[in-house]
């Protein structure tokens, strides 16, 4: 499977995005200016965490409307797989290609530290590689991760197996206690109706290899680029 | 012609700013504060004269930039 990364103003996390790809899959992604208005013939872009705009309006508003996301939402319509992960969930949901929105952490700290989530749904083409109900380990690094959507909404994507990834405690528990940034059902990632559009709060960019200090990031990775494109 | 917009969070969405806001005035002493919420005023110059014309084009601009109308709600003034 082809892979972009796309780059935008204020983006930090591009480069350990285009390794963990580059590590997981031999090939070296394309990397994407966001003032372009076409994308590469790819099978997988990926909107990587940073700060966009400098947080300008609204995390990931001002990038949400570049050029780029314009082709972004147009391939995703046609069945285009798209990853986000921070700041690039933050802009798929500003893009409106994920219900919700990320709001400030409940106690208004920025929080960057290893967290344990649930994988809630591994019959995603993202999560493959998992099973349901595994505890995984990964990194966060956000101000801005405080999911929320409408009452109807969250009943919606629930009940469609639209949340992939839960704030869990090592146990896989998604208690109060692990749910440091006050996210709605301790919901850390999301996908779309379709399936081909995923965003997540977490990094498992960052975990792809034991120099890291762990693999855990590596199935999601595996999971969508080992998959026939 | 001025326009003037306000985007301020929908009811029941949480505002941990304006919490914090509210908590600080507290420490200041300042009594009787039931509860803040913090939002954005955003003032656009604007160039034609049609005053209904450009009500229209800011509710464009709120819908598709402004305001994340999942959280926010906006009100416009034209001056």
């Amino acid at each position: 499977m082809k892979a972009a990364v796309v780059v935008f103003p204020g983006i930090n996390r591009e480069r350990d995005m285009a390794k963990a790809v580059e590590l997981v899959s031999g090939t070296k992604p394309v990397m994407v200016w966001h003032g372009m208005s076409e994308l590469p013939k790819v099978d997988l872009v990926l909107v990587p965490g940073g700060f966009s705009y400098g947080d300008y309006l609204r995390c990931g508003a001002i990038a949400a409307r570049s050029p780029i996301m314009r082709a972004i939402i147009d391939g995703a319509a046609k069945g285009l797989n798209v990853i986000g992960i921070c700041n690039g969930f933050q802009i798929l949901t500003e893009a409106r290609l994920l219900p919700g929105v990320l709001m400030r952490n409940k106690d208004l700290n920025f929080v960057c530290r290893d967290v344990h989530l649930k994988v809630e749904n591994a019959a995603t083409r993202f999560t493959a590689r998992y099973s349901a109900g595994q505890t995984i380990r990964v990194p966060v690094a956000h101000g801005e991760g405080n999911y929320f959507a409408d009452a109807e909404t969250l009943k919606r994507i629930e009940g469609e197996g639209q949340v992939v990834f839960r704030y869990a405690d090592a146990q896989g528990n998604a208690s109060q206690d692990a749910n440091f940034n006050g996210s709605l059902n301790n919901i850390a990632g999301v996908v779309n109706v379709a399936g081909n559009v995923l965003g997540m709060m977490p990094h498992p960019e960052n975990l792809v290899t034991a120099l890291q200090g762990g693999t855990d990031g590596r199935g999601l990775f595996e999971s969508i680029l080992e998959r026939a494109a | 012609m001025k326009a003037r917009v306000h985007v301020t969070l929908k009811t029941g969405v949480l505002d941990p700013q304006g919490k914090a806001i509210a908590q600080a005035l507290d420490h200041l002493g300042f009594s009787g504060v039931d509860d803040v919420r913090q939002g954005k005023f955003i003032e656009i110059e604007l160039a034609g004269t049609d005053a209904r014309k450009a009500h229209a084009d800011v509710e464009a601009m709120c819908e598709k930039l402004l305001a994340n109308t999942v959280i926010e709600n906006y009100t416009i003034e034209i001056v």
